[in-house]
């Protein structure tokens, strides 16, 4: 039972990485736009497509890996040029309907480029499961989560000590000032996006060699990192960190003991719980309009 | 007569007390005016005598009938009705929706009635209609009755909140700094409304900063300070009141205070 | 009362009630539905009006509740699917006439709306959206795994709707019953816009504290416009069922949802007219799409993203502005 278990936190936690990744793509183009970003999800799979194909093409991993992440970031800049910043004065709705019409022509463009089938990174250090205390852990899913923190380190360092990362979270706190300081609010609306991009391909290309990626890839997992930012609070980067790993986690322990069919379904009857018992989330802000 | 009793009110958020112990009488027909400097919870306490924000203790009643805790529309129900600092007008719709919006607890709504459009609803409507335009006449907004809200300018649009509120057929109407950012003549007007619906028999309680509209208009004025009352009384009491001074414009030191008593003598 | 110059030899009082969304736009809908049939070359065109008509339908109860009353929903096509399903069902599995096995799913629905929406419109805003969202997605994966009742992903056989013994099938008459039923619609959604529970609606709105300061007790009202958004899919999506004989859980997705909400913003929100534009627009255009075949959704994505900037606030609105500041 205690194998079984921990096969499933382990598993859990190596999905629940990944959903941290895309709720932190999330939470920081809301911090900089108010706006939900639908193609999310579209990122990580553009990411981990790219690095399929390259790899298969016989591009060196770590040189696929670069590349691949790089083809999602300079997508995601040229569409938040090309779609984002034309609308960026127009209501969260209409946003939101551009990311979901942004959405669907990546999922049309992939599907053009690579069809509908499947593909499958190679594994970054072999295929040989490790055994830990009666269960298997792979070792991708290490690389997974080591690869998750230093991704999210790395955005603490650059949130925290540099000047370019102080500018965008002060643009979250409050635009109006932020512009009024000097800081370049349209700026941080295109690095917001290049940065959101950056974080889903990462994730994209470090699931890759586990769970399979196809060109719809990104819409569950656009959905599960949605719902796991608004777990942790909306706008919040630890909450968005913590939402994806508790997500990641009760979906594994869910799906183990207690219905494989309905593992997509339960990361939203947690969600539905949480917003019906704790609407701001676990770390959201808990607010009174002022009147 | 009494109308709102309120005995014991308190506001906190959190470690901030912006309402503490409060007790009011609120005489029917009267005006009265609630004053005190920034801070001192004056919108804190009308949004609870609206039932916005729930007291954290106390008790409001209403003609005796117990209110704090219920929701907002139930306050309504009983006849309180409000203005507010900040609008909330419904830029969505004309000044004459807005109005008619206000009647909602005179009309009738079944769901059916509506989709069908029965003669009953026309009625209803016609009757609703009849009531705002009347009341868009009242506060000088006649012949903006189509005009969408969001077209209309910020003094009309502070009348037009008091048209609304009056749609209720409230027993008490609480305006909340009904002034605020108009001009001289404007603010003339909004006195002028008041003084018509205080002799009206509406009994009204003010939030101002206006002192002259203030002065004006008030039978009575209650002065809070950090969320508790400092004093109350006549305009003529309170505005020779130590601590009202005191609590506008602080204390003058007391070597100013010297040299000023010198330069009086 | 909106009223737009007319350059009509009438005299004004008949003018001024042409004029009004109500009577004159109704009855404007109402000529293009009948003469419709006189532009549309063959079957396939039927089918595609029908499908316009039936898309309207949904996209003017939604309307309701993401322009009029300012909420958001998400998960729409959870409702629409689960009508066509319960009507399928019920007809299928239990024998129950059609003409009697679609208000009952619209029943069924209209109850379970009832019963989630109440907590559910607690919320407001993202957290709304996503409970929506939330609850969509269940029920669109509910369907898929509960095979036995329901078929499973590849979906299950519906009866024909059958009316004084004769089965009522053929794109003709299908066309005259959604047509018929999409100007009712309309006329229901304009008569409930222009009475206190529409004026309710828009008031929570426009500013929700102020409505409950005026007597508006704001969390029924949202409640009555989700359900009645909700029968309105579920109605919907049970004609379409029995229209096209099959039902597949692909009714129910997220991207179903999503395709509904576009409809409504993109035809204009609070505007009746503008979520029938909606669905005629976004029906349409796909299916002059498929000639692309591999670029579709390529083209479908980016042919919104160019709307939504060129016209943010919506179709309808935005060329109602353009011709001359006629009040929405």
């Amino acid at each position: 039972m205690g194998a079984a278990w921990l096969q499933f936190v382990a598993s859990g936690l190596t999905t629940g990485a990944i959903y941290a990744l895309v709720a932190l793509g999330f939470t920081i183009v809301f911090n900089a736009s108010g706006a939900i970003n639908f193609a999310q999800g579209e990122f990580v799979m553009v990411g981990g497509m790219s690095a399929a194909t390259l790899a298969a093409a016989g591009v060196p991993l770590p040189l696929a890996i670069l590349l691949a992440v790089a083809v999602a970031v300079i997508v995601a800049l040229v569409i938040e040029r090309v779609a984002i910043a034309p609308a960026r004065h127009a209501g969260t709705v209409t946003l939101i309907i551009i990311t979901i019409g942004v959405s669907l022509f990546l999922r049309g463009l992939a599907q053009l480029v690579w069809g509908k089938g499947v593909f499958r990174l190679p594994a970054f250090s072999g295929e040989e499961p490790i055994a830990i205390a009666g269960a298997t852990l792979l070792p991708q899913s290490l690389w997974v989560l080591g690869g998750a923190t230093v991704a999210v380190l790395a955005l603490r360092y650059f949130y925290g000590r540099t000047l370019a990362g102080k500018a965008m979270l002060a643009t979250a706190f409050n635009r109006l000032a932020a512009q009024l300081v000097g800081i370049n609010t349209r700026a941080v609306l295109f690095a917001s996006f290049g940065l959101a991009a950056l974080l889903g391909a990462v994730g994209g290309v470090l699931i890759a060699p586990i769970a399979f990626t196809s060109y719809d890839a990104g819409i569950m997992l656009g959905l599960k990192g949605f719902a796991a930012a608004m777990l942790g609070g909306l706008g919040s980067f630890p909450g968005a960190v913590l939402g994806g790993l508790v997500l990641g986690l009760l979906e594994g322990l869910g799906a183990g003991f207690v219905s494989s069919a309905y593992k997509d379904a339960i990361a939203f009857v947690v969600i539905l719980a949480v917003l019906f018992f704790l609407p701001g989330g676990f770390l959201g802000a808990r607010s009174s309009d002022r009147v | 007569m009494t109308l709102l009793a309120v005995q014991g009110l308190s506001k906190s958020f959190g470690g901030l007390k912006a309402i503490d112990g409060v007790d009011l009488r609120f005489e029917q027909g009267s005006v009265h005016s609630i004053i005190g400097p920034n801070g001192a919870g004056k919108t804190s306490l009308i949004n609870m005598l609206s039932g916005i924000y729930r007291p954290s203790a106390g008790s409001i009643a209403l003609e005796g009938r117990e209110l704090a805790g219920q929701p907002a529309h139930r306050f309504a129900a009983a006849g309180i009705a409000r203005t507010f600092q900040n609008l909330q007008v419904f830029f969505n719709m004309t000044a004459l929706e807005n109005v008619m919006t206000g009647r909602h607890l005179r009309e009738r709504h079944s769901l059916a009635a509506a989709l069908l459009r029965t003669p009953a609803l026309q009625r209803g409507e016609a009757e609703s209609r009849r009531c705002a335009r009347e009341l868009l006449r009242l506060v000088g907004l006649c012949g903006q009755e189509d005009t969408r809200a969001d077209a209309m300018p910020y003094g009309a649009l502070k009348r037009l909140e008091i048209a609304r509120a009056l749609a209720t057929e409230p027993r008490l109407l609480l305006l909340d700094e009904p002034a605020a950012g108009l001009n001289a003549t404007e603010a003339r007007e909004i006195d002028t409304l008041i003084q018509r619906l205080a002799q009206g028999g509406t009994t009204i309680v003010l939030v101002e900063h206006n002192m002259a509209l203030v002065m004006e208009v008030s039978d009575h004025i209650v002065v809070l300070d950090h969320g508790r009352k400092l004093t109350e009384g006549t305009p003529e009491e309170v505005s020779s009141h130590p601590g009202v001074i005191e609590a506008y414009l602080g204390a003058a030191e007391p070597a100013l205070q010297d040299q000023a008593e010198a330069a009086h003598a | 009362m909106p009223a737009a110059a007319t350059v009509s030899e009438a005299p004004a009082p008949a003018r001024a009630w042409l004029a009004r969304p109500r009577s004159g736009g109704t009855l404007l809908l109402a000529a293009l539905v009948a003469l419709a049939p006189l532009a549309l070359p063959n079957n396939y065109a039927y089918e595609i009006a029908i499908q316009v008509a039936l898309n309207a339908v949904v996209c003017i109860g939604l309307n309701l509740l993401i322009g009029y009353a300012g909420q958001i929903s998400l998960g729409h096509a959870g409702f629409f699917a689960l009508g066509g399903y319960a009507s399928a069902i019920l007809a299928s599995r239990y024998g129950v006439p059609v003409w009697l096995s679609l208000p009952g799913a619209c029943a069924v629905v209209g109850l379970l709306a009832w019963l989630l929406g109440r907590p559910t419109l607690r919320l407001k805003g993202h957290p709304l959206a996503m409970a929506t969202l939330g609850l969509g997605v269940i029920i669109s994966i509910a369907i898929t795994t509960e095979d036995r009742w329901t078929g499973g992903p590849d979906g299950m056989q519906v009866p024909p709707l059958v009316l004084f013994g004769l089965a009522v099938q053929g794109e003709q008459v299908w066309y005259w019953i959604t047509g018929a039923l999409l100007v009712a619609t309309v006329w229901l959604a304009l008569n409930l816009i222009d009475s206190p529970n529409g004026r309710a609606l828009r008031a929570l709105h426009g500013s929700e504290v102020a409505a409950q300061t005026l007597g508006i007790d704001c969390a029924r009202f949202k409640l009555q416009v989700f359900t009645l958004s909700a029968m309105l899919a579920a109605l919907a999506g049970a004609l379409t069922a029995h229209y096209a004989g099959f039902i597949t859980p692909a009714k129910a997705t997220f991207l179903h949802s999503v395709e509904l909400v576009i409809m409504v913003v993109f035809g204009g929100m609070a505007s009746v007219f503008g979520a029938v534009v909606g669905a005629a627009v976004m029906t349409v255009l796909p299916q002059l799409l498929t000639a692309l075949k591999d670029y579709e959704m390529m083209v479908f994505g980016a042919v919104l993203v160019a709307t939504m900037v060129l016209f943010p606030q919506g179709l309808v609105p935005t060329l109602a502005r353009w011709w001359g500041g006629r009040p929405q």
